[in-house]
């Protein structure tokens, strides 16, 4: 996984959407928290969520319980 | 791989060795329908099509890494980078290459020449987006993309094509302004005039009827004739 590295910790971009994931937002808020581009954050929230590290409802994402022990 | 008359594909590109096969050219995309999806590896992760919903893209593909024309080019996206970004468009290269050939290459010519390369890059190397998209030409090479152009729209409608040889380094300012007509057709829904660029007139779609035909000389337009009229933005 790219926001994942071997050894199990998050990278740079992946640590800067959970950081940003702490209030429940979408892929376009995140984008303008971080200026990170939206294609990498929703790229980005999809192995997190693979990974079990972040969930998805009604448009939004927040962090599940193992996510939050990432921050 | 060449044109030959080994077997029975005397008008595609066929393996002439044990395994006599010929490969028929892909389907060409087509223009204000959906560009062809794409789920790929690429350097900046895994990158699918859909991710860049709602912002233009612009997808390009060059032959292959490391090589001098596609050098230049390589640069000059980069130097266009921020003219694309105010105009809230995204860019993605691709190339029958892989993701370490790709990591490499954004390495060495930021090493060389000091120009870090800012958007991601695809590593097709089954040519899986390369031939939905129509990017492998048999006529030049089977085993490399030509230099196309892909201008999506952010509702994922390919609007526009340019393709270009393998010997031939591509315009960008023709790139820029390729999206500012696009985007200047979109908001004003108006059509652009050969060689225009923004500031100049732009054409009034022309009239559908004989009673529109009529009055439309009158409107306040510059016209030429009731067919061809322009007007400042």
């Amino acid at each position: 996984m790219a926001c994942i590295n071997p050894d199990g910790t998050l990278t740079p971009t992946a640590m800067a959407v959970i950081s940003a994931l702490h209030t429940p937002s979408t892929p376009a808020e995140i984008g303008q928290a971080t200026s990170i581009p939206v294609y990498r954050i929703r790229s980005t929230i999809r192995e997190l969520i693979e990974a079990g590290l972040v969930l998805e409802s009604d448009g939004q994402y927040r962090l599940t319980e193992t996510g939050m022990k990432r921050l | 791989m060449s044109k030959c008359n080994c077997c029975e594909c005397a008008n595609e590109a066929c393996d002439c060795g044990c395994n006599c096969s010929c490969h028929k050219p892909a389907g060409m995309p087509r223009l204000n329908e959906p560009a062809p999806a794409f789920d790929a590896v690429t350097t900046h992760g895994n990158l699918r099509l859909a991710d860049f919903e709602g912002r233009w893209l612009i997808l390009f593909s060059h032959p292959a890494d490391f090589t001098p024309v596609c050098t230049t080019e390589f640069i000059a996206f980069a130097e266009i980078y921020p003219e694309l970004q105010k105009r809230g468009v995204d860019l993605i290269g691709l190339s029958v290459d892989s993701v370490y050939s790709h990591i490499a290459w954004v390495r060495n010519t930021e090493e060389k020449t000091g120009v870090k390369i800012p958007f991601p890059l695809i590593a097709d190397l089954n040519k899986e987006v390369a031939s939905a998209y129509g990017m492998i030409m048999p006529g030049a090479s089977s085993t490399e993309a030509v230099r196309c152009v892909f201008f999506i729209d952010p509702k994922g409608i390919l609007r526009a094509m340019l393709y270009y040889p393998l010997t031939t380094g591509r315009n960008m300012q023709e790139i820029l302004r390729m999206i500012d007509a696009l985007q200047t057709s979109d908001e004003q829904k108006v059509a652009t005039p050969a060689n225009w660029k923004p500031g100049d007139k732009v054409i009034v779609p022309a009239p559908k009827t004989q009673d529109g035909a009529e009055t439309r000389m009158k409107e306040g337009y510059e016209c030429v004739d009731w067919y061809l009229c322009k007007k400042s933005l």
